[in-house]
């Protein structure tokens, strides 16, 4: 009889582990179906459905989804930059002031640093600062280094760090519509950005 | 009584099969510091210790993933997360086709990125990788050995690998199989790679990249097997799958 006193223990044992997979599985279907109710109307290719959490230059926690509505122009750069990443910073300017008076309000132009360990909000307001850059349409996020390589696999942007202070990354800005559905993107530095300013103006209509 | 002694013993050894299996599966790869092809500035990089799966991710492994994570199947995936050829070769959401011990593929870096996530784990870093796969079977850096790069060599000629079971090729020096022979595999930071001359014009140039293929010599065979690892990777984008593509996962060590 002692045996099988055991044999319950060794039983119970068992259905332990067994629960403690089962328990984490229906905690992440649960977590997976209330998602998937608030985010019902969110489009399959929106980057809305991304969980990830950025920090805004103001120090602000946000997810991406709160920028919906929103026209978003993106790019991805680092502070301390110093060969293309003033070119794109210059880009974006470019583009913003083509922007008709009555759509500016639409269009957010979000900047991601891929350099969140050096990119503190601290950094980003100075940064912004420097450039002029203060008004709300200008965006700068920081997340973790995770989310960030995400995002940029997102964008199809590829970079890498070469040096403790620099870095190798795709130019790219991209366009998203209201609903976070990418619709243009713009390679390369100081290119004719024509197509990218009409492609803004028809998203905000 | 003796029923219950052996009823005993039978669960016994079944939980610790089980206990055990949880890190069974996985291999301890000591770290080191190792020079990439295409790295740093040209400096050697310092790989941690870490664990990695000793066989890719199976089709039965991946069955069982997406009956658990039912987002993940081939009809309900959202197309930000992978496009139309992910999982192509199911007949439904739940059939593979082909072995259930052969390689996974067709899987988007976001459902590996997920599926290791599920398990505890995650991808392998790009210089983990590379660096468990420098091993033969016999030392942890074999690329000086030229048995080792034929036998990659040879492989990227094989047509059809992805057909073959797990553990198929050879065990190496860490105690995993198969890091080349059978699939190409995702990693976490694939996206690291930089090519000029391709599609994306826009990149800068990584002259170290192309130099390294370029060159003709005994000890450019190497390069050239991880030449085409690393095009591979720039050529691909998180949301692409591809039949020749499957992945592992990894995890930090446990102290």
């Amino acid at each position: 009889m002692k045996n099988f006193k055991y044999l319950l223990i060794v039983l119970s044992l068992f259905a332990i582990s067994c629960n403690d997979t089962s328990k984490k599985d229906t905690e992440i279907t649960a977590e997976n179906t209330s998602e998937n109710s608030t985010d019902s109307k969110i489009s399959d290719m929106s980057i809305y459905n991304l969980p990830s959490h950025w920090t805004t230059q103001d120090g602000n926690e946000i997810e991406l989804k709160q920028l919906q509505g929103k026209v978003l122009v993106m790019v991805m750069i680092y502070t301390s930059c110093q060969a293309a990443c003033p070119r794109l910073v210059a880009d974006m300017r470019n583009i913003e002031k083509q922007i008709p008076d009555d759509e500016k309000s639409d269009v957010e132009y979000v900047f991601v640093s891929i350099d969140p360990k050096t990119d503190t909000p601290e950094r980003l307001t100075a940064f912004a600062k420097e450039n002029k850059m203060e008004d709300n349409k200008w965006l700068f996020l920081r997340g973790s280094e995770e989310d960030t390589r995400e995002f940029a696999a997102v964008l199809a942007v590829n970079y890498k760090q070469i040096s403790p202070m620099d870095f190798s990354h795709s130019n790219i800005i991209s366009v998203f519509n209201k609903a976070g559905e990418l619709a243009h993107q713009q390679e390369g530095l100081g290119v004719d950005n024509k197509e990218t300013v009409q492609a803004i103006i028809d998203l905000t209509k | 009584m003796k029923f219950f002694n052996t009823a005993l013993f039978f669960l016994c050894s079944l939980l610790f099969s089980e206990l055990v299996a949880q890190n069974n599966g996985m291999a301890t790869v000591k770290g080191g510091v190792y020079l990439p092809l295409y790295g740093a500035a040209d400096k050697t990089v310092k790989v941690d210790p870490f664990m990695m799966d000793v066989y890719p991710v199976t089709n039965a492994d991946f069955l069982r993933f997406v009956k658990e994570n039912p987002q993940w199947k081939k009809s309900n995936i959202k197309r930000l997360f992978a496009d139309e050829s992910y999982l192509t070769k199911w007949t439904t959401d739940e059939n593979f086709s082909g072995l259930p011990n052969a390689p996974a593929t067709n899987v988007s870096w976001f459902a590996a990125k997920k599926y290791c996530e599920c398990q505890g784990k995650r991808l392998p870093k790009m210089d983990e990788w590379e660096f468990a796969a420098m091993a033969n079977e016999n030392v942890p850096d074999a690329r000086k050995v030229e048995s080792y790069n034929q036998y990659i060599l040879n492989w990227y000629e094989t047509p059809k690998t992805f057909n073959k079971t797990v553990g198929s090729t050879f065990k190496n020096y860490w105690g995993i199989y198969d890091l080349h022979g059978l699939v190409w595999e995702w990693t976490q930071d694939f996206n690291t790679v930089l090519i000029s001359g391709e599609s994306r014009k826009d990149v800068d140039k990584d002259s170290n990249l192309f130099c390294g293929s370029a060159a003709i010599g005994a000890s450019d065979l190497m390069n050239y097997a991880a030449f085409m690892r690393y095009a591979f990777r720039g050529s691909m984008k998180a949301r692409y799958s591809s039949q020749n593509l499957g992945f592992r996962c990894a995890k930090n060590l446990e102290n």
